[in-house]
């Protein structure tokens, strides 16, 4: 096994079972300190799990994880420097707020003025300050999960860990919740790890992204990477929509049901599926040079901030700008650039 | 002409709503007014009563069983009846606590069993539970019987004389009680532990709290509702318990349970027995009292 010097956290080769089920496969992986990491996948894909073995609530099977340079494969929850901010907040409904984001510093039995001087100024960073002498039921969703929020960051964990904490709020705030989050991160300059199933989520706030599904990690990137360079069919579909096109390999191009395509670079298979965004799709009048197809449209649905088309051949699915007009049962040209085509493995 | 009004969807009148209110609630109150508040002032108009020379009633009202409840007589003052009130209250309180310490592994034990089998575990507390008293407080006498191991180890410790039985005396009572009582705290502290929200304790866990930690601001609260119930369904019953002291106590402890039993039957002197019951009751409603005030901080708030 290779040596971990870095200050972030190092995971490896993590397997864990629950009875016959395989929650986790072997799974590895590196966040570097100071970044925002997102754990990203389905409900069942295994990243509650491995969230849960770092924070120390559940011992893994085989592996090892590295804090710091430290190894704390073996440390029980109440040792390590890592807290979490829990999906039901599981704030102490008999405590105050205060004594909430005082608790983890009165477990470690600092002194009095210095838990007194770290929760007030938490309580203000995150706009608490006049709630600390309330109760959880007292609060809002929002204030809760900043209270919990709080609670974990004023013990200055070396990483912070998230567990869905946005899935009890509505969607407006949850997009507000987000931004906040990023800019506290930002801020704070600390290492965060979150566990979503919510792809937009991801996207808003995250450095680095692993697209997990069933107990592997299947790709890591920036956001912007695993958009729009998804590595196989389960990622392009699971980040947003995508349109998937089958065919044999041809002339360094694709052959498809719909005609040949070009393609900026020779796919590693002999047949497979490459993928492109509906947004990259252009709607044309006259057909462009290359990769242009005659399309009929079958529906389209106004959205607000844009217009979704569907189009035969396919079902394709093409996304413009929501000022425009196309009447059904026309024909267009659509055009796929070749550098908005991705060869997905297998 | 009454006013008609609507209530829960229903076309009536503020009339018809108050009789029919007293209808519901007169049956209870009869009930309540029939089989409590009248044997209760019965109890009391007898504790004011005196002895007559054949153990009945004469009607000559006296303080004297009062006075006599609190250790003043023509032979001076003995404080016999208050320490046997008195011993009561604790014989109660370190009852109740072994319960609820023997309970809470117990049930957690329950808990994290598979839901199969964890009502056969379930059984098992309740099977006793239905079991009459005095075979239960029987069956320790064969328990604690000189020729069987806990009467012979305490024997060979030292603790007691060959061929002697550990019975009569405050162990075997304290004994007795607590299985006795044992599934009165231990059911109603198992809802609240079936029930117990996990994360709050996971985080705890999360916030470097040590095991008692976690217990005392993780599960306790948690666990209240139950406990509170285990409690009150001991403590008071504990209070004035008879059957046991009187089978594994012997005279050498007698609770006010005896006390009573003891007046109203061998001594013929019910106007005695009267007074110690409005003692007992007073002790159990100061006892409930200070318990409610404790309980009050601990409660959810």
């Amino acid at each position: 096994m290779d040596t971990i010097m870095h200050a972030g956290l190092s995971v490896r080769g993590i397997d864990k079972s629950f009875g016959l089920v395989k929650a986790l496969k072997g799974v590895s992986l590196d966040v570097r300190e100071g970044e925002f990491f997102t754990l990203l996948g389905p409900s069942g894909c295994g990243k509650t799990t491995l969230l849960r073995i770092i924070a120390g609530l559940e011992l893994a099977d085989a592996g090892k994880i590295v804090l710091g340079g430290e190894d704390i494969t073996a440390l029980p929850a109440t040792k390590r420097q890592v807290n979490t901010v829990f999906q039901s907040y599981a704030l102490f409904p008999h405590l105050t707020i205060f004594e909430n984001v005082a608790f983890g510093l009165r477990s470690r039995k600092f002194p009095r003025e210095q838990i007194e001087s770290r929760v007030r100024k938490r309580l203000e960073m995150l706009g608490l300050q006049n709630m600390a002498n309330r109760y959880p039921h007292q609060l809002s969703g929002g204030q809760q999960q900043r209270v919990a929020l709080a609670r974990a960051l004023v013990n200055e964990p070396k990483v912070l860990l998230l567990d869905e904490p946005m899935s009890a709020l509505d969607a407006k705030l949850r997009g507000q919740v987000q931004v906040e989050l990023r800019r506290l991160q930002r801020k704070l300059g600390q290492t965060f790890i979150l566990v979503t199933h919510d792809q937009s989520e991801a996207m808003v706030v995250s450095d680095r992204i692993a697209v997990m599904s069933q107990g592997k990690i299947i790709q890591f990137g920036s956001p912007k990477e695993v958009y729009e360079r998804p590595g196989t069919r389960f990622v392009a579909e699971f980040l947003g929509a995508a349109n998937l096109l089958r065919g044999k390999k041809k002339n360094g191009g694709l052959d498809t049901d719909i005609g040949f395509l070009a393609l900026n670079q020779s796919p590693s298979w002999e047949e497979g599926t490459v993928a492109i965004r509906p947004e990259r799709i252009r709607v044309t009048k006259q057909p462009a040079s290359v990769n242009a197809f005659k399309a009929r449209l079958r529906e389209a649905i106004y959205r607000g901030t844009d217009l979704d088309l569907w189009f035969d051949p396919g079902p394709l699915r093409v996304r413009t700008a929501a000022h425009r007009n196309y009447a059904v049962d026309k024909e267009v040209w659509l055009e796929f650039p070749p550098e908005a085509l991705v060869i997905l493995d297998g | 002409m009454d006013k008609f009004l609507v209530w829960y969807g229903e076309l009536t009148t503020q009339r018809r709503l108050t009789m029919r209110g007293m209808q519901f609630l007169g049956v209870g109150m009869l009930w309540i007014l029939l089989f409590l508040v009248l044997p209760g002032l019965v109890l009391v108009v007898v504790s004011f009563a005196t002895r007559g020379s054949y153990g009945n009633l004469e009607w000559h009202f006296t303080l004297e069983n009062y006075k006599r409840l609190l250790g003043f007589s023509v032979f001076g003052w003995t404080a016999d009846y208050i320490i046997i009130l008195w011993r009561s209250v604790w014989v109660a309180f370190v009852t109740s606590v072994i319960a609820v310490v023997l309970s809470y592994p117990l049930c957690f034990f329950i808990c994290s069993r598979p839901e199969r089998t964890r009502y056969l575990w379930l059984m098992l507390v309740v099977i006793p539970f239905w079991t009459n008293m005095v075979i239960r407080t029987y069956a320790w006498f064969l328990i604690l019987a000189p020729e069987f191991p806990p009467a012979r180890i305490a024997n060979f410790l030292g603790l007691l004389p060959a061929n002697t039985p550990l019975y009569p005396n405050a162990f075997a009572v304290y004994l007795g009680m607590v299985t006795i009582f044992l599934p009165f705290v231990a059911l109603p502290l198992y809802s609240s532990v079936e029930r117990l929200d996990w994360s709050l304790v996971e985080a705890a866990q999360d916030l470097y709290a040590s095991k008692i930690r976690i217990f005392m601001q993780a599960i306790l609260p948690q666990t209240v509702p139950g406990l509170s119930v285990g409690i009150i369904l001991t403590f008071v019953p504990a209070m004035g318990m008879f059957v046991v002291p009187d089978l594994l106590g012997g005279a050498k402890y007698m609770l006010v349970g005896n006390l009573i039993e003891q007046q109203f039957g061998a001594s013929r002197d019910w106007p005695f027995g009267a007074a110690v019951s409005m003692g007992l009751m007073a002790l159990t409603m100061i006892s409930l009292y200070l318990y409610r005030r404790k309980n009050k901080e601990m409660q959810f708030v």
